[in-house]
C-alpha cells in the first residue's frame, strides 16, 4: 500500500497509533462492494463464435456484459462500385457472391428489381420455381444456421444433423441448376432452365419430373428429420437454459433499430414481405407467418424453425402448381439489354431479413448506381441493446441468433 | 561369467532374494506387477551389459575382488533398484499414455457413430489416427507471445501436465498393478485433484491474454466447488467399505457393488466428475465458442498436446475412480480373479484378467461420458455452480444418509 492511500484511511492516525482495524474502518476504504474494472473483450476478427470475419467488442464487468460494439467490414469487395462496370447480365453471378449460404434470393432480387425496372412480367411457372429455388435455399441457411447455433452450444450433434440434413438441399440445388454455393441461375426475364428439364424419364411428360418427385420426398423426409433436431435441442434443459430469457430485446427496439426478418418476428412483429407485400406468386400459396412475443434467443430459435417446416409446406405447394402448368408453359423471356433510364426499388423477404435493392439505371446497358440493403448490417447494430447484461458466456448464443452473414453485410 | 544376470548375481552373492528385498519401495512380497516388469526389464539389459563385458574383458572381469568398475556399479543392488525405478516411470507412462490413446480413440468413434459419421479413419479402425495426431503437435513449432510471464507460463503447464500424470500413477488397476498402496489412497487422488485449478489460474494470468485469464477463473471457481460433493461421496464409500484404502474398497464389493446402495451418489459422482475432469458440457473453461480455447489459448504445439493428453488422463482417472467406488473394481460378482489367475497355472499367472476387467468398465464409465458429451450443450457458469452447490451438495447428502441408514440398519 502507498503512503498516499494510507492517508486516504479514515482514521490512519488511530491505526497508526495501534488502534484495531475495525470492520467500519476496513468498508469505509474499500467501499462496501468489490471495486471491480471494466475490461474490454475484442471477439474477432478470427475467432470461432464469429461466423465470417467481424469483430464485436465487449465490455465485460467480471462475467456480466455490460456494452458492446460490432466493428463490420473486413469483408469489403467493393460490390456496389464493381457492379457499376458490368452488364446486368454480369452481374447475376455477382449477386450469388452477396450471400454464400443463400445466393438465390439476392439472384432473384436482382433480376426482380431489373424486371420492374423494364416494366415486365415473367411467366407463371418461372415465379413458383423462383419460390421453390427460394425456400431451397431459405432451407439451406437456416439448416447452417441451425449447424452453427449448435457449435456456439459446444454440441457437435447438432451441427453435424443440421448440415446432413442441408445436404440432401444442397443435392436438391445441384439438380437445379449445377451448383452448390453460387448458383446462377435466376435470369432477367426468368430462370436458366426449367425445372421438367431435369432428370426427365420420358420427354414431354411432366408427370414424370424426378426433381419434382424427389423434391416433394426431400420435403416428406426433411419434415421427420426436422424433428429429430428439434427434439434433441428442446427436450434438453441445457439447450433450453442457454436460449430462454437471454438476449431480450422489445417490439419497441426492434422498430426503431430497423430489424428485420426472424429476429423482428421474435419479437412480435407480425411482418413478412412474402405475405404483406408479396413478390412472384407468394400470394396464391398458403403458408403461415410464425410469430412469437418474447423476443428472446429462443424466439428468434423457433420462429426460424417453424419458418423451415412452412418452407416444405410452400415447395409442396409450388410442385403441384408446376405440375399442373407442365411442361409446355414458358419459363424465360426474352428481355432487351438495356434498362430504360429511372429508379426502382425492390424488396425481398431473405432467409435473414429484409433484403432490398434499389436500382438507378441511365438508359445503358449497365446501371449507374445499384444500391444493396443487407439486413445482418442493420441486425448486427442490434448487438449492445441485445447483449448488455448477459454473461460472457451468453454472447455466441445471441449474436448466432442474428444468423451473421458477412457476404452481404460488407458487400 | 557364471551369472546370466545381474539379478542371479545379487541373488547369489547377498543371498537375498529381489521379491524379498525389503529396501525395494514397495514392500516385501507384494506382488507389484509393474516394478517386477520393470525390474525384468533392467535384469535383462543387465545380463547383457554383462555379457557384453565378459565377451569384451574375457577374464579381466572379477566381479568377486571389485575390478571392473562398471560391473561392480551395474551390479549393485542399489543402483538396480534406480534403474529398475526409471524402467517404472517409462512402463507406468507407456500404460497411462496407451489408456490414454485408447479412451480418445473410443471417444472419437463413439461421439462420431452418434452423430452419424464415421469417426477417425485412419489405420485399425481409426485407432492410428490418435498418434498421427499425437506427432503432428509433436512436430508443431513452438510458439508463444513474447509479453507472457515466462517462467510462469512454462511451469504452470508442466505443473498441470505433471499433476495429471501423478493422479493416473494413483490409480491402481488391480491388487497387483499399482504404483502406490496407501491407507488414504482416494484422498491423496482427490488432494492431486485439487492441486490443478491453482496451476490453472496461475497460467491463466501468466499468459497475459484475457481469454485465459476469463478461463482460469471459471476452471477454478468449478473444480473448487465440485469437489466438495466428490469428497462427500468418497467418504460414503469410505464409510462403506470401513477403508479409505483403494485395495479395501473395492474388496469391499466382491458380491454386491457400491452401485446399488450409492445409486444416488453414481449418478452425482459422474457428473460430478465430469465437470472435474472439464469434460464437455462442463468445459468452460476452455469453451472454444466464447473463449477461444480458455486458459489454454496460447498454448501451442506439443504444448497443447501434452494438456490435451493431462486432460484425458484426468478423465481416465475419474472413469477409474467411479470403477473403484461403484463397479467393484477389477473383480466381477461371485467370481475371484485372482484365484482364476493362479489357477492358470504358474506360467499363466501374469495373464492380465483382473486388469483387463478393470479397463473395460472404465471404458464403460467413459462411454458414459462421451454419450452424455454428444447430447447436451455446455452449461453456463452460474448454472455450473447452481448445480454444485443447490443439487450437487445435497444430493450428495442424501447419500450419506441413506448409506448411514443402511449402516445403522446393519445392511452393511
Amino acid at each position: 500500500m502507498t503512503d498516499e492511500k494510507i492517508t486516504q484511511i479514515p482514521d490512519a492516525q488511530a491505526i497508526a497509533e495501534g488502534a484495531e482495524v475495525t470492520k467500519e474502518m476496513a468498508a469505509a476504504y474499500t467501499g462496501s462492494t468489490m471495486d471491480t474494472d471494466k475490461m474490454w473483450i475484442i471477439m474477432g476478427p478470427q475467432h470461432p463464435f464469429s461466423h465470417g470475419l467481424w469483430t464485436l467488442k465487449i465490455c465485460a464487468d467480471g462475467e456480466i456484459v455490460t456494452d458492446a460494439d460490432p466493428i463490420v467490414g473486413y469483408l469489403h469487395r467493393g460490390w456496389e462500385k464493381e457492379v457499376e462496370n458490368r452488364t446486368y447480365t454480369k452481374i447475376i453471378p455477382m449477386a450469388d457472391r452477396l450471400c454464400y449460404a443463400a445466393s438465390m434470393t439476392y439472384t432473384h432480387l436482382f433480376c426482380m428489381t431489373c424486371e420492374k425496372a423494364l416494366g415486365i412480367d415473367v411467366p407463371e411457372k418461372t415465379k413458383y420455381i423462383r419460390i421453390v429455388a427460394d425456400e431451397i435455399n431459405r432451407l439451406q441457411s437456416h439448416l447452417m444456421w441451425l449447424a452453427s447455433v449448435g457449435t456456439d452450444f459446444g454440441n457437435y450433434t447438432v451441427f453435424l444433423w443440421s448440415t446432413r440434413e442441408r445436404e440432401y438441399w444442397m443435392d436438391m440445388n445441384v439438380r437445379l441448376c449445377g451448383a452448390r454455393l453460387t448458383t446462377n441461375y435466376p435470369r432477367i426475364g426468368g430462370v436458366r432452365n426449367d425445372v421438367f428439364d431435369i432428370d426427365c424419364d420420358l420427354p414431354n411428360d411432366e408427370d414424370h419430373s424426378r426433381f419434382l418427385r424427389d423434391l416433394v420426398r426431400c420435403c416428406d423426409h426433411f419434415d421427420k428429420a426436422l424433428w429429430e433436431i428439434v427434439g434433441l435441442v428442446d427436450n434438453n434443459s441445457t439447450f433450453m437454459s442457454r436460449m430462454l430469457g437471454t438476449g431480450i430485446i422489445t417490439r419497441e427496439q426492434c422498430a426503431n433499430l430497423g430489424i428485420t426478418g426472424p429476429a423482428a418476428r421474435g419479437t412480435g412483429i407480425d411482418f413478412d414481405i412474402r405475405r404483406d407485400n408479396p413478390y412472384d406468386n407468394y400470394d396464391q400459396v398458403d403458408f403461415d407467418v410464425p410469430v412469437i412475443n418474447s423476443g428472446d434467443s429462443y424466439a428468434r430459435y423457433m420462429v426460424r424453425v417453424e419458418e423451415m417446416f412452412q418452407c416444405t409446406k410452400i415447395i409442396r405447394q409450388c410442385v403441384q402448381k408446376i405440375k399442373a402448368l407442365g411442361r409446355s408453359a414458358p419459363y424465360r423471356l426474352k428481355v432487351p439489354s438495356k434498362i430504360p433510364a429511372g429508379r426502382t426499388f425492390c424488396t425481398l423477404e431473405d432467409p435473414r431479413g429484409e433484403s432490398m435493392m434499389y436500382l438507378h439505371s441511365d438508359g445503358t446497358d449497365h446501371p449507374y448506381r445499384l444500391k444493396v440493403r443487407s439486413p445482418i448490417f442493420v441486425n448486427v447494430s442490434a448487438s449492445k441493446p441485445l447483449l448488455e447484461g448477459c454473461r460472457i458466456a451468453d454472447v455466441p448464443i445471441i449474436m448466432a441468433m442474428i444468423d451473421m452473414c458477412l457476404g452481404e453485410t460488407d458487400r | 561369467m557364471a551369472y546370466r544376470s545381474i539379478i542371479d548375481y545379487v541373488t547369489a552373492n547377498w543371498g537375498m532374494d529381489y521379491t524379498t528385498y525389503t529396501g525395494y519401495p514397495f514392500g516385501a512380497g507384494v506382488e507389484n506387477l509393474p516394478y517386477l516388469i520393470s525390474l525384468r526389464i533392467w535384469e535383462c539389459i543387465g545380463g547383457a551389459i554383462a555379457w557384453l563385458l565378459d565377451l569384451l574383458f574375457p577374464g579381466a572381469v572379477t566381479i568377486d575382488g571389485y575390478d571392473i568398475d562398471v560391473s561392480a556399479w551395474l551390479i549393485d543392488p542399489y543402483t538396480c533398484v534406480i534403474f529398475a525405478l526409471v524402467i517404472f516411470m517409462i512402463v507406468i507412462f507407456a500404460v497411462a499414455f496407451i489408456a490414454v490413446l485408447i479412451s480418445l480413440w473410443e471417444e472419437r468413434k463413439v461421439l462420431g457413430r452418434a452423430m452419424d459419421r464415421r469417426g477417425t479413419m485412419i489405420g485399425m479402425w481409426g485407432f492410428v489416427q490418435c498418434v498421427a495426431d499425437g506427432l503432428k503437435t509433436f512436430m508443431k513449432d513452438n510458439v508463444h507471445s513474447t509479453r507472457i510471464d515466462k517462467m510462469t507460463y512454462w511451469w504452470t503447464a508442466a505443473l498441470v501436465i505433471g499433476t495429471s500424470v501423478l493422479i493416473d500413477c494413483m490409480v491402481p488397476l488391480s491388487g497387483r498393478w499399482f504404483v502406490v498402496n496407501y491407507d488414504a489412497g482416494l484422498i491423496i487422488i482427490m488432494g492431486l485433484y485439487a492441486l490443478a485449478p491453482f496451476f490453472i489460474l496461475v497460467s491463466g494470468w501468466a499468459q497475459n491474454n484475457k481469454y485465459s485469464l476469463i478461463g482460469g477463473i471459471r476452471a477454478a471457481e468449478m473444480m473448487i466447488s465440485y469437489e466438495v460433493p466428490m469428497l462427500i461421496i468418497i467418504v460414503t464409500a469410505a464409510l462403506l467399505a470401513g477403508s479409505l484404502n483403494i485395495g479395501d474398497i473395492v474388496a469391499a464389493q466382491q458380491d454386491v457393488w457400491f452401485v446399488i446402495p450409492m445409486c444416488v451418489g453414481f449418478v452425482t459422482f459422474l457428473i460430478c466428475s465430469t465437470a472435474e475432469a472439464e469434460r464437455a458440457p462442463f468445459d468452460l473453461a476452455e469453451a472454444e465458442s466464447e473463449l477461444v480455447e480458455g486458459w489454454q489459448t496460447e498454448y501451442g504445439g506439443m504444448k497443447w498436446g501434452l494438456i490435451m493428453l493431462a486432460d484425458y488422463m484426468r478423465g481416465a482417472v475419474s472413469c477409474g475412480m467411479i470403477v473403484i467406488l461403484f463397479f467393484g473394481g477389477w473383480q466381477l460378482p461371485f467370481i475371484d480373479l485372482m484365484q482364476v489367475c493362479k489357477d492358470l497355472g504358474p506360467n499363466f499367472f501374469w495373464v492380465p484378467i483382473p486388469e483387463v476387467v478393470f479397463l473395460l468398465k472404465a471404458w464403460f464409465a467413459f462411454f458414459l461420458m462421451i454419450m452424455i458429451r454428444c447430447g447436451v450443450a455446455r452449461v453456463r457458469t452460474d448454472s455450473i455452480l447452481n448445480l454444485g452447490w443447490k443439487v450437487f451438495m445435497p444430493l450428495s447428502v442424501v447419500n450419506l444418509l441413506i448409506v448411514l441408514a443402511l449402516k445403522v440398519g446393519g445392511i452393511y
